[in-house]
């Protein structure tokens, strides 16, 4: 029965990193469908949500309005960084736009130690430290929280960008920038909102992480880099398939760590990506096509 | 590939000499100054790694997000082999540098068939798993807690230990790196990375390889870095995983895209600029804040490099020389030729996007 609890407990962690990791990759995905930009600084919006929300639970605030305020700070900071270091330079190649992203991660990162420090902050849990009995295992409310946060913030995003108006221009720009563009949609306006919703979902990611694993300002290099990999494995552009990466990478890396050993998780997961890139590069997902360039 | 000389001496040697004697001379006057001399060192380091890192951002159009894996695998190999097996601190060098083109080879054939931010990832993600190993593999790089006691690197019987000798020893390396690297871009070599740059599918159909180019580049690339670390580790004697993280590649980029990828002097300029801004920042911000550890750096440069792309993405090495021109029009129309063939053909980093 022991192994059974043990499998049952590893794979909850597992969906529950997965479902972090899900909210970061599906910015990732509509950052780099509308803009062609790898955003490696994504990670950081995780970590900025995190902290601010701790800072406005510090100072008295309700947990909904702080995790509410934090998320739309992020976004005005999301906004900011398109305005001020995107938009500059969008007709850069596109190795000059990902080295950009990277000196924004510094940026962010720079900024919080500057705020907050080098030391870790802890957050409450949303709904203090109960826990429930799943077959046997022993799982924090913390984890069904975050799943279920994450589950409801794609059913939003799905409906959003196949139900109304706006999500159809963006999926518009998405297919075809130029007919877009005929139709009236502005792909620049598109480029600053796909980075402010992405900054969006980084911080409420960040948000639900941090009464499980805390909150630093470098925690968002390795949920950037793994949301990354999820990405990557589900094609890039193919939403669905990027989550189902994202859970994918948490549950290989909570079992890795649950029976082999956690030195080498990180390994494992961009072992992985390389797989993925050198023989499946348009994502493990994709349906061969027969379209040649 | 061999070197030819005559390339080398035609036409821009003024310039590169005159470069060579005042790098040559800087210990004669500065001697008595070890924190000096150790910074000039680090500078040596860094401009063969950039160097090497140039020749693949600026002439091959790709980005490596992995080169601190490559200084790493040279500097681990040089310890492991002088300290376990007793090999000669030269012959180890060696030996990193062809595990380094042979690991960059295995993993350059299949990300070389993919597009240039694929390839940023597929160096990224081998840069953590070599990084990994450097921490974990444990019986060979002794872990987190490092590696000690690396011989010093002798040379016809003088043991080299002073700052004074290493300056000399690191300098020629990087001198000759830049040769190198020099006469790589003006060989034929160089003009089918050009062709490149401008169109891949025309240099495709003039039948130019074009993954072959863009594999030995990396390879290269990987041979500049390994030495580099085979010389750091020789130079310290003392090795730990930190020194080869990701952050560490992404300041060898940082000081590619300071110096500007268009020239091969770009890696010297960018790792001069970054060693004594790096330096110059430690003087002056613990004036302002007092208890500011070392992070306010990655503030300084992630913003430097935001500005540097934006506003002048071909680097500093296409500056200096429009100053120099200003400041010195005699000098200059002797040295006209290797301006234009070094700074007109190639674009910074990656081609024109479309």
């Amino acid at each position: 029965m022991d192994i059974w609890n043990q499998f049952v407990q590893l794979f909850f962690s597992g969906l529950t990193v997965g479902s972090i990791y899900a909210l970061v990759a599906l910015g990732f995905v509509i950052t780099y469908s509308i803009t062609g930009i790898l955003n490696l600084s994504q990670g950081d919006f995780a970590m900025l949500g995190a902290l601010i929300c701790i800072s406005f639970v510090n100072s008295g605030f309700p947990f909904v309005i702080a995790i509410l305020l934090s998320v739309v700070l992020v976004m005005i900071i999301g906004g900011l960084f398109e305005r001020s270091a995107i938009h500059p330079a969008r007709y850069s190649s596109t190795a000059t736009l990902i080295i950009i992203t990277i000196g924004a991660a510094f940026v962010f990162r720079g900024i919080a130690i500057f705020v907050w420090g080098t030391q870790p902050y802890a957050l409450r849990p949303f709904t203090g430290n109960d826990s429930l009995q799943i077959f046997g295992a022993v799982i924090q409310t913390q984890n069904i929280w975050a799943i279920g946060i994450s589950l409801v913030s794609l059913a939003v995003l799905y409906f959003f960008f196949n139900k109304t108006y706006m999500g159809k221009a963006v999926t518009a720009c998405v297919v075809n920038p130029f007919a877009a563009r005929l139709m009236g949609i502005q792909p620049l306006k598109m480029s600053f909102g796909a980075i402010v919703i992405s900054a969006g979902l980084g911080a409420l990611a960040g948000i639900i992480i941090a009464p499980i694993s805390g909150a630093s300002y470098d925690m968002g290099v390795m949920i950037g880099l793994k949301a990354f990999i999820a990405a990557v494995i589900g094609g890039l552009t193919n939403a669905p398939a990027a989550i189902a990466g994202a859970f994918i990478i948490g549950i290989l890396e909570a079992f890795t760590e649950g029976y082999f050993s956690s030195g080498y998780k990180d390994a494992i997961s961009f072992g992985l990506l390389l797989l993925v890139l050198f023989f499946m590069p348009n994502g493990i997902f994709a349906k061969a096509s027969g379209k040649r360039v | 590939m061999g070197l030819d000389l005559k390339k080398i001496y035609n036409g821009s040697t003024k310039g590169s000499l005159l470069v060579a004697v005042i790098l040559l001379g800087l210990p004669l006057v500065f001697s008595t100054n070890n924190y000096l001399l150790s910074t000039l060192i680090m500078i040596g380091f860094y401009t063969i790694v950039s160097t090497g890192l140039t020749l693949l951002m600026g002439y091959a159009g790709q980005i490596s997000l992995g080169q601190a894996a490559f200084y790493g695998i040279g500097a681990y190999t040089s310890a492991y082999f002088t300290t376990h097996f007793g090999l000669s601190p030269w012959l180890a060098m060696i030996v990193g540098a062809i595990l380094a083109a042979m690991v960059a080879f295995v993993i350059g054939i299949p990300a070389f068939r993919l597009r240039e931010h694929y390839l940023a990832l597929a160096t990224l993600g081998f840069g953590v798993i070599v990084f990994t190993f450097f921490k974990e593999w444990k019986e060979i790089t002794g872990g987190l807690n490092g590696f000690f006691g690396i011989p010093p690197i002798s040379l016809f019987g003088i043991t080299i230990q002073t700052d004074f000798q290493f300056y000399y020893l690191v300098w020629v390396f990087a001198l000759i790196g830049i040769l190198f690297a020099r006469n790589i871009v003006q060989s034929r070599i160089g003009r089918a990375l050009l062709s490149i740059h401008g169109s891949e599918i025309a240099a495709n159909s003039l039948g130019v390889n074009i993954t072959k180019y863009k594999l030995q580049m990396f390879m290269i690339s990987a041979i500049y870095a390994a030495v580099a670390g085979s010389l750091y580790a020789h130079y310290v004697t003392f090795i730990n995983p930190q020194l080869f993280e990701m952050i560490t590649s992404i300041y060898f980029l940082i000081m590619v895209v300071i110096g500007g990828a268009g020239s091969v002097w770009g890696g010297l300029i960018g790792a001069a600029v970054y060693v004594c801004l790096g330096e110059l920042l430690k003087e002056i911000v613990p004036l302002f804040i007092p208890n500011a550890g070392g992070e306010f750096e990655i503030v300084f440069f992630g913003i430097l490099l935001v500005i540097m792309l934006i506003y002048m993405p071909n680097g500093l090495s296409r500056s200096v020389p429009k100053i120099v021109k200003r400041l010195l029009p005699a000098w200059h129309r002797k040295n006209e030729s290797m301006l234009v063939s070094e700074n007109e053909n190639a674009s910074s980093i990656g081609g024109e996007r479309l």
